[in-house]
């Protein structure tokens, strides 16, 4: 076969999106709500996750924990553990990491095993001939202590305020004393764990000085530099394979202790290993979403419309880690008021490591706000759903920009109706014997955002193609929505495309994250297709724009010519790169929605139970209407846990992880999920890219907490403050 | 994991009186020994010895103690007669760990303190005479009745609240013969003792559990948890009540999740029995049980979580519209 005919499409989103090319295709599967190709892979047991993949002289290692707070490793039954039935080594390397890299951070985290700053940091990595022995010998680790007193809790502590993270405008306190209605409330939420189904492994060998890691890893192109930089090599000698990823929710977007350690390992033993984190190991010593405390500040006339909007917040990370919670992260745009008050306050604790977790930010925040208005909408007598849509601005309150597209107000109005919202009463008004019932609803607003991303397209000349770029499929559908994307802009059914991903030696795209992998990986992948567009049109003398692909067919000039006819036996390879540019930065961009919340409340014993959850959102183009609403059920099921059950427990004395398991940190189970509903209004929004698509999945759970508690709060007339709702929290108050 | 030996028992006689500790579903033991929590030397699988059916005992019911779970809860003479059993059983764990775990090897499942189960905690039950950290730690899941200063861990399983509502009795062999205990007096409480759970001694062998004839009452299961499945309780109450006429004419009632076993109190049910089922009647009954409960802070809220959830269950049980606990 010839080398590929290559051209090059690179975009950056300077300007609003006027092409609309996947308005214009004539394929019809964009959209289509169309099965994951590599599902059956997956529902029988074939897909290989990163540690189903063992060479045959695999070695196997486990981490010992640090069992102090803070302080130094001073020594350690190394020789003990050496002469333990089947082990091979027991490694204190310096490099082992501290904590995990946090996002897109692209260099080493912290590391060292020998400075301690929370509970169950790695201490040493012990490497055995089997998993047993080598769990058996990590367990049986002593490290001997220079031991410091910690910082077990946030309770008591000081409090950092970073200047560039406080805001202000015109003057909150004049408008809460001016104001007709006012709230001035504090909430508090718990810190919350990512719980992965598939915990974080890693399979490295070396071949010379190159070194390949299979492993669970969410952004490959910064993930290689992360474990290069760990380390102490070349970027380049550095291979990544995530092909299929078991869940991350932000918790495997940087590198983490599995990678760093079985690399490490790898090259002194001569022989690959395999370093899976038990789930004990990923709960206390990956990430963890940081506990907040927020206090809200609502003021507004006698008409409702809001005059000042105060968020401040308090939040907590390790020593030497420069992420915190972005709590307010929308709080500056969601509703008017001119009177406006951002504060961010962060505390150093001796836990695991805050970082990122789905929707960092608006997760906790967005709910918080939405209690408040709750709150507000009860105190100025004005029907919540009216409150919200009175207060969503024309433009940025904060910066006076123009929306991208503000669908807020839609999606209230059109969640409403099918919710059946007019049905709601006064708090604690409706009861079916037992139970009382209440109807609660939340705004939901998730920043939007276009990272740089490349892929490649290669069109064979049998009229196949394929996608190749190192983008992550973490449950998400990526492979589904890469395939519809190629599919569409060449004209292809679905079974002529393959997708290739999970390989950090395919072109470098955004990666898994911040809900905005489908929006950037998808640009990339359509502006790599329209350069072959570019070249097939060219071969048949007409505009890109007068083509039409249809069918492995190309249209151009009332003639239809097969691909294979027109390819000729050559192979045209297309590279897109999409850059987010002056777009973004000109106008406000997010995503929207509105969620609607029944639940019955045991009048008797305070258990909650969700009736029903409703949701209607606009997120620009769906790619695929299937894995789209997949994403919204899953959002919304983490909306439910953070509202119900999920909560992380640290001990008073020494801040370590108390329920660091699937039985005690409670996810939500089936029965805790009722039958949810996902709408999604038609949207295109140009200004975020050129597909006009954008996130999804964070929003889902930005809003749905908020939405369960003002149920119960309907439902009983008890607010609760302190998430998540559990039932000692309604007991005394209950009627 | 420790290395341990394994060895298979054909016949209950090669059980009765060997050495080491005896698996059959596993589905505790397995999890502790990977944790190294429990670390036997040897192991004796029951699995092959039979006494895996369920079979009428006069008019009431013989269960073997090598009954899965699932069996039991899905058995139809259960369903009928012992419905609080099935529904008991159904409350816990999950399908799959219900398809493996036995009636035996149920009885004699561990507390979750999240203390027992951290290597680097103290405990007296894994470790006599080091101590208790769940005394100043997290404790919302302790007991509140039952416990000692040198253990407040609970009993956290539900077939066995179910079992001792219904006056169950399990049947034991061992070196000296047969013995019968009620299922209530099976496990003991902690005191300066807490390492044992139960009143096993060492070679005995869980033969069965049986059931005395059906009370014909309406029987409720009541589990009050942090989420709606694969959670344990924070309280439990197992309710088996007749009504007559108007009047309670016998009660029975046992909490889990509250206390190191199954937590039954006959003066508090005797309280019940000729009254007519109504709000005030169930809170005495509640406040009764309740009496010499204490909460260690965290788990202070399941003294009137339990009383409520006992009015609960007694409402539903007798069909009683009980408008508020408080």
């Amino acid at each position: 076969m010839s080398a590929p005919i290559e051209s090059k499409l690179h975009h950056k989103m300077d300007r609003p999106d006027s092409d609309n090319l996947l308005d214009r295709t004539a394929q019809g599967v964009i959209s289509a709500p169309l099965d994951r190709p590599e599902g059956p892979l997956k529902v029988t047991g074939r897909a290989t996750y990163a540690d189903e993949d063992h060479p045959d002289d695999i070695a196997h290692g486990v981490l010992a924990r640090a069992t102090i707070g803070r302080g130094w490793v001073v020594g350690m039954n190394t020789a003990e553990v050496r002469a333990m039935p089947g082990v091979l080594d027991v490694i204190r390397d310096p490099r082992l990491l501290r904590s995990p890299a946090q996002g897109q951070a692209a260099r080493a985290p912290v590391q060292n095993p020998a400075e301690i700053f929370y509970v169950g940091q790695p201490v040493a990595l012990v490497v055995a001939e089997t998993l047993e022995q080598a769990r058996h010998a990590a367990q049986a680790i002593r490290a001997t202590y220079e031991a410091r007193e910690p910082v077990a809790l946030v309770d008591g502590q000081d409090y950092a305020a970073p200047p560039g993270k406080q805001a202000s405008q015109g003057d909150l306190d004049a408008a809460m004393t001016d104001a007709a209605h006012r709230i001035d409330v504090t909430y508090t939420t718990p810190a919350m764990s990512h719980a992965s189904m598939e915990p974080h492994a890693a399979v490295a060998s070396w071949n010379g000085n190159r070194l390949t890691v299979r492993c669970s890893n969410q952004m490959l192109k910064h993930n290689v530099a992360e474990l290069a930089d760990s380390l102490g090599i070349r970027a380049k000698n550095v291979r990544i394979l995530s092909q299929y990823v078991g869940g991350g929710f932000g918790s495997k977007l940087g590198i983490s202790h599995e990678s760093v350690a079985a690399a490490i390992a790898a090259k002194r033993l001569g022989r690959p290993v395999s370093v899976a984190l038990h789930r004990r190991t990923v709960f206390e010593a990956t990430m963890r979403r940081s506990e907040t405390r927020q206090r809200v500040r609502l003021a507004c006339g006698a008409d409702g419309r809001l005059t000042g909007v105060g968020h401040e917040v308090w939040v907590s990370n390790l020593k030497g880690e420069t992420f915190s919670e972005p709590v307010t992260q929308a709080t500056p745009f969601t509703y008017a008021g001119e009177n406006r008050v951002i504060g961010h306050h962060v505390a150093r604790v001796n836990q695991t490591t805050a970082g990122s977790m789905r929707a960092p930010g608006e997760a906790v925040g967005v709910p918080i706000m939405e209690c408040a208005m709750d709150e507000l909408a009860e105190a100025a007598g004005i029907d919540p759903v009216e409150l919200r849509i009175l207060n969503v601005p024309d433009s940025d309150p904060s910066t006076g920009k123009d929306f991208s597209s503000n669908r807020l107000a839609d999606c209230l109005r059109a969640g409403a109706e099918a919710f059946g919202w007019s049905q709601r009463r006064q708090p604690g008004q409706r009861r079916e014997g037992e139970w009382l019932i209440g109807l609660g609803m939340a705004s939901a607003v998730r920043v939007n955002m276009l990272e740089e991303s490349e892929a490649s397209v290669i069109l064979l000349p049998d009229g196949t193609a394929r996608v190749e770029t190192d983008m992550t499929d973490i449950g998400t559908g990526s492979y589904a929505i890469l395939t519809q994307i190629a599919a569409e802009a060449l004209g292809l059914p679905m079974d002529r495309v393959t997708t290739v991903l999970g390989d950090s030696d395919l072109p470098p795209a955004s990666g898994s994250g911040g809900s905005f992998g489908a929006a950037s990986s998808g640009s990339a992948v359509m502006l790599a297709a329209q350069a072959i567009r570019m070249q097939l049109a060219k071969r048949l003398g007409c505009d890109e724009a007068e083509l039409t692909l249809k069918d492995g067919a190309a249209i151009a000039g009332n003639r239809v010519t097969p691909l294979a006819e027109v390819l000729d036996g050559d192979t045209l390879k297309g590279n897109g790169l999409i850059q987010p540019g002056k777009a973004e930065k000109s106008t406000r961009q997010a995503s929207w929605g509105a969620q609607f919340a029944e639940v019955a409340v045991s009048a008797l014993t305070g258990e909650v139970r969700l009736r029903r959850l409703e949701a209607t959102f606009a997120c620009g183009r769906i790619l695929n209407e299937k894995t789209a609403r997949s994403q919204c059920l899953g959002g919304m099921t983490f909306g439910i846990g953070s509202a119900l059950t999920e909560e992380v427990m640290n001990d008073p004395r020494d801040g370590h992880f108390v329920n660091r398991d699937m039985a005690e940190y409670h996810i939500p189970a089936n029965l805790d999920v009722p039958a949810m509903t996902v709408t999604f209004l038609p949207d295109r929004d140009p200004y975020a890219n050129p597909m006009q698509a954008k996130g999804i999945g964070e929003l889902a759970c930005c809003g749905t907490a908020g939405a369960i508690v003002n149920a119960i709060h309907n439902a009983t007339g008890i607010r609760v403050r302190d998430f998540p709702v559990t039932v000692d929290k309604l007991l005394d108050r209950l009627p | 994991m420790r290395a341990f030996t394994y060895a298979r028992a054909a016949t209950p006689a090669d059980a009765i009186g060997a050495a080491g500790r005896l698996i059959a579903g596993g589905t505790n033991l397995l999890d502790l020994m990977k944790l190294e929590v429990e670390t036997p030397d040897r192991l004796l699988d029951v699995n092959h010895i039979g006494l895996d059916e369920i079979a009428p005992d006069g008019d009431g019911l013989r269960v073997g103690a090598l009954v899965r779970n699932a069996d039991l809860a899905a058995d139809d003479r259960v369903r009928r007669d012992w419905p609080l059993l099935s529904r008991a059983l159904l409350a816990g764990a999950s399908g799959q760990i219900r398809n493996r775990a036995t009636t035996g090897g149920n009885l004699m499942q561990r507390t979750r303190c999240p203390y027992f189960y951290d290597l680097a905690a103290a405990c007296n039950k894994r470790d006599p005479g080091t101590g208790c950290d769940a005394l100043a730690g997290k404790n919302r899941n302790h007991a509140i009745l039952g416990a000692s200063d040198r253990c407040i861990a609970t009993y956290p399983g539900d077939m066995a609240v179910a079992l001792t509502a219904l006056d169950a009795v399990v049947e034991i062999e061992g070196a000296g013969g047969t013995r019968r205990v009620p299922v209530g007096d099976f496990r003991r409480l902690p005191g300066d003792t807490p390492e044992r759970d139960t009143v096993l001694e060492p070679g005995d062998l869980i033969r069965a559990v049986t059931l005395p004839a059906p009370t014909g009452g309406r029987q409720v299961y009541r589990k009050v948890r942090d989420r709606r499945s694969y959670a344990f309780a924070l309280v439990s109450v197992a309710v088996d009540v007749t009504v007559t006429g108007g009047s309670i004419t016998r009660a029975a009632l046992a909490l889990g999740g509250i206390a190191p076993r199954p937590w039954r109190d006959p003066a508090a049910e005797a309280l019940l029995v000729g009254r007519s089922p109504d709000a005030a009647g169930f809170a005495a009954a509640a406040d009764a049980i309740l009496q010499g409960a204490r909460g260690w802070g965290e788990n202070d809220f399941k003294i009137p979580l339990a009383r409520r959830t006992i009015i609960a269950a007694l409402a539903e049980a007798t069909g009683t519209d009980v408008r508020t606990a408080a």
